[in-house]
């Protein structure tokens, strides 16, 4: 076992992972922070995406013992409250079916946002198409991109 | 607490019940004798279902008896009560029922939640909305005829007086409780205010802060993580596996072999292992070393094989109208077709996964995301010898369900195993095991003959539908229905049945035996309409202007639902670009009518769906955006199926992962516009009705565009990428 300090949404967590354990499981098992989901297990779907340093990224395949030092975002910390343009675009454009994709999908369109206040069509193409969603909620995803970015500029620029 | 009865339909006698909490909440239930007996516990007592409860603070918490996977029930059921209570959304809260017998039927399956909810739904808020007016009506001493009630209170227009709702409970509580007649239950799209309006799912605010809802993110205190190892091919049996090894592996707290039954539908054998994480479980497994007795031998290519041969037989004869053959010999035109599709898998995004707690005393719980939490703990009880009322099953959501958790494997295995450690263990698959160990969608060969006779009309239908089967009959999921159309739609008609065996566990998945058909009849009518010099629309709707016998569905709504399409779809009106092509497919079942207009661009080697355009009938809206949800997500889903090929050699699935079996994704998904025909027919499900029409309208589009005809899927047997 080793023993690693991740900085999670904001805090520092003290935890015994054995090497080879991905941020993903340590999350969900030991922090019991079950925001972040499983769905493939080698990093195709996006399902488990969590944000690194501001950066969209599989914590299903990352070791957990890797992260330590870097500011690790998941669904749970973007704002508890809900209340980031992401967050509420998502729910007045009501994108979740199932839902459980959209913790992966909301952190991806939120570092989308970050970097890219009005993406175009392919802008949001290119930067969603790692992210599967079986239910098909797609079309919604797109509407509810654009509709944060009118939030964001609201708020003086994306946060 | 008073109750109420009336006699009402058939074979329902409906009951309503009124109490008051100790907290002074007004409760009603809505029970009936019948088929389902909900509420019912014996002919001499029953319980309150707890449908609504009107709270002292003015919030109404309303429950919401089904499980959700997506398909939006949570919200649209208690959008149902509110509607007819009179309530404002805002001051709505919703409660997930677990399973309760109280409830009635408590599966997703079908698309029967909404047909079925449509009555207790309205009796019981439409019920607790007369019975606070009449209080209210009694308190000023006017006639309950001179009051309304409107967003959560009671108006007298003649006096301006109001109550509100909240202060009218104990009143209510003590009047006479209405018989379910003599409700006026609201009805028609005209008499809605708050149905037919776009309303967010009522999980949204916890989905998109991701706290916990779904079943693998129960915790419970000393909680263990399991995974289970079973054969890869189907019925294989364990003969020794390195047990005593595995449980000196980190973090392994069990390790141990299942003996499990000889139902590939219930607890098949295999190895547990179990430890404090799930990666701990999952990584001593990479060391595991069963010695399998193996299971069936089932391969793509003998199927394959079996198919060539049995095409040239005779098949069984499952329905014969007039005389095919000789409507054949004199038709003008005979156009022949085959076409095929493969087994597929469900692949949900929540892997299945189960949490189950055994207590001492004998009593189990679990936590289940179950489409049929009832089947579960039926499987649960027979195989583990408790009682199913020694069994509560929580109700999480479910992260997709299409057909997969009408089973209920990972419930036997996790009851199982928390039983054989006496701690509370959480199941979890992995995505291979979920591949894997899937209950497919079976494949099947078409071989269609069309007779078309000298005025262009399809006058003969000849089908030869090769399918799987078991002991002679169809497996689950591998039937069809003779009287299916074109059956009823041609004068002469005749439907031959071959069955290749299999011992694949084969199952329902998302509108059952419908999501693949209709790709082959509605593909093969574009060939026929050519073939008949015919545009494809006239040609469709001519074939539903008549039929023969019993019409195989509501010609009208078909009709209606096809025309919609095509309007909006400016089928035949707007000239398309080079390289373009407009595609459209009609369908029936599960209650809806729905039908679909594609558009279409060659983009080099592939091709690129640009739009879809669906028209609707499934009667009243009751959630717009949930309505437009299960359309939108089905036309994804059907092109993202038609993408996909689960085969098999010697006897297991050869894909395991997204890697060898991708979804669909958003660059690849079109832009979807749907038409709803608000009709004053009862209000049908929408969870399967979108899906089947959509696959044959994209593929007919393809061929308007390309001139390519796809008679295999996946689309890559025919050399289109998408």
């Amino acid at each position: 076992m080793s023993n690693v300090t991740l900085n999670i949404n904001g805090a520092n967590h003290t935890l015994d992972v054995t090497p080879d354990m991905p941020l993903l499981w340590a999350l969900r098992d030991i922090l019991n922070m079950t925001g972040t989901k499983y769905s493939c297990g080698i990093g195709t779907c996006g399902t488990c995406t969590v944000l690194v340093n501001g950066m969209p990224m599989r914590s299903c395949v990352m070791p957990a013992i890797s992260m330590a030092g870097m500011a690790i975002t998941t669904i749970e910390g973007l704002d508890p409250a809900g209340h980031h343009p992401v967050q509420k675009a998502w729910n007045d454009v009501d994108v979740p079916q199932c839902g459980y994709c959209q913790g992966g999908q909301i952190l991806t369109a939120s570092a989308l946002l970050k970097r890219n206040p009005n993406p175009s069509d392919q802008d949001i193409d290119a930067a969603m198409s790692g992210v599967l969603c079986r239910c098909g909620t797609y079309h919604r995803i797109r509407t509810a991109i654009k509709l944060a970015a009118t939030y964001s500029a609201d708020e003086g620029g994306a946060t | 607490m008073k109750t109420g009865q009336q006699q009402k339909g058939m074979d329902r006698r409906s009951f309503l019940k009124v109490s008051i909490l100790a907290s002074g909440a007004l409760v009603v239930g809505v029970g009936y004798e019948g088929p389902l007996r909900a509420g019912v516990l014996s002919n001499e007592r029953w319980e309150p279902n707890l449908y609504v409860r009107i709270n002292v603070d003015g919030m109404v918490t309303i429950v919401s008896k089904n499980p959700e996977a997506g398909q939006g029930v949570k919200t649209a059921f208690p959008m149902v009560v509110a509607e007819c209570l009179n309530v404002s959304w805002k001051n709505v809260q919703v409660e997930q029922a677990p399973l309760d017998d109280r409830y009635g039927r408590q599966v997703i399956g079908g698309s029967r939640g909404t047909p079925d909810g449509w009555d207790d739904l309205r009796i019981a808020g439409t019920a607790a909305c007369h019975l606070l007016i009449a209080a209210a009506a009694s308190e000023w001493g006017v006639p309950l005829t001179e009051c309304e009630a409107s967003s959560g209170a009671v108006f007298h227009a003649a006096s301006g007086r109001s109550r509100r709702y909240e202060t009218l409970l104990e009143i209510a509580a003590g009047l006479p409780v209405p018989d379910v007649a003599d409700l006026k239950l609201k009805s028609r799209p005209s008499e809605f205010s708050l149905l037919g309006t776009f309303v967010p799912g009522v999980d949204n605010p916890k989905i998109i802060t991701g706290q916990a809802l779904f079943g693998c993110d129960t915790r419970i205190d000393g909680m263990l993580y399991a995974v289970y190892e079973k054969c890869s091919t189907y019925g294989g049996r364990v003969r020794k596996a390195n047990v005593e090894q595995i449980r000196k592996l980190p973090g392994v707290t069990h390790a141990f072999v299942v003996n499990g039954t000889d139902d590939l539908t219930g607890l098949l054998p295999g190895v547990a292992i179990v430890a404090g994480t799930w990666w701990e479980a999952q990584s001593a497994r990479k060391q595991l070393r069963v010695d399998w007795e193996p299971g069936h031998a089932d391969s793509t290519a003998a199927y394959d094989a079996r198919a060539d041969t049995l095409k040239l037989e005779a098949g069984q004869t499952l329905r014969a109208d007039g005389d095919v053959d000789k409507a054949l010999n004199s038709a003008k035109q005979v156009v022949e077709a085959s076409y095929y599709y493969p087994f597929i898998s469900h692949t949900n995004m929540e892997p299945q996964n189960c949490t189950a707690l055994y207590h001492e005393s004998g009593k189990l719980e679990l936590w289940a995301p179950s489409q049929n939490p009832k089947g579960g703990r039926a499987l649960v009880s027979a195989t583990l010898g408790i009682p199913e009322d020694r069994i509560h099953v929580n109700l999480t959501r479910i992260g997709g369900g299409f057909g997969r958790r009408l089973r209920h494997d990972f419930m036997v295995e996790a009851a199982w195993i928390a039983r054989e450690t006496g701690r509370p263990v959480q199941l979890q698959w992995t995505r291979e095991d979920d591949m894997r160990h899937d209950f497919y969608r079976p494949a099947a060969w078409h071989h269609f003959k069309a007779g078309i006779d000298a005025g262009g009309k399809m006058v003969a239908f000849d089908h030869h539908f090769i399918t799987f089967g078991a002991n002679g009959e169809t497996v689950s999921g591998a039937g069809l229905s003779p009287d299916h159309y074109p059956a009823g739609l041609v004068p002469d008609f005749r439907l031959r049945q071959s069955i290749i065996e299999t011992h694949v566990p084969t199952g329902p998945w998302r509108s059952p035996g419908h999501s693949a058909y209709c790709w082959a009849y509605q593909s093969f009518f574009d060939e026929v309409a050519l073939a008949a010099g015919r545009d494809q629309l006239e040609f469709r709707l001519d074939l539903l202007s008549r039929s023969y016998g019993k019409p195989p569905l509501d010609l009208n709504r078909t009709s209606g639902a096809l025309k919609i399409a095509a309007e909006k779809a400016g089928w035949g009106q707007r000239k398309l670009e080079p390289g373009r092509g407009l595609g459209l497919a009609f369908h029936y079942d599960h209650g809806g009518f729905v039908s679909h207009v594609a558009e279409v661009a060659a983009v080099g080697s592939g091709i690129r769906v640009l739009k879809v355009w669906s028209g609707i009938d499934v009667g009243p809206v009751i959630n717009l955006s949930g309505a437009r949800n299960q359309v939108e997500g089905a036309v994804v889903d059907a092109l993202s199926t038609a993408q996909m090929e689960i085969t098999f050699a010697n006897g297991a699935a050869e894909q395991s992962n997204f890697s060898d079996q991708p979804l669909l994704r958003i660059d690849q998904a079109p832009e979807i516009e749907c038409h709803f025909i608000q009709s004053d027919n009862a209000p049908s499900g929408l969870g399967e009705p979108p899906f089947a029409a959509a696959a044959p309208a994209i593929t007919n589009a393809i061929f308007a565009a390309t001139g390519k005809r796809i008679r295999e899927l996946p689309f890559r047997r025919s050399g289109i990428s998408v």
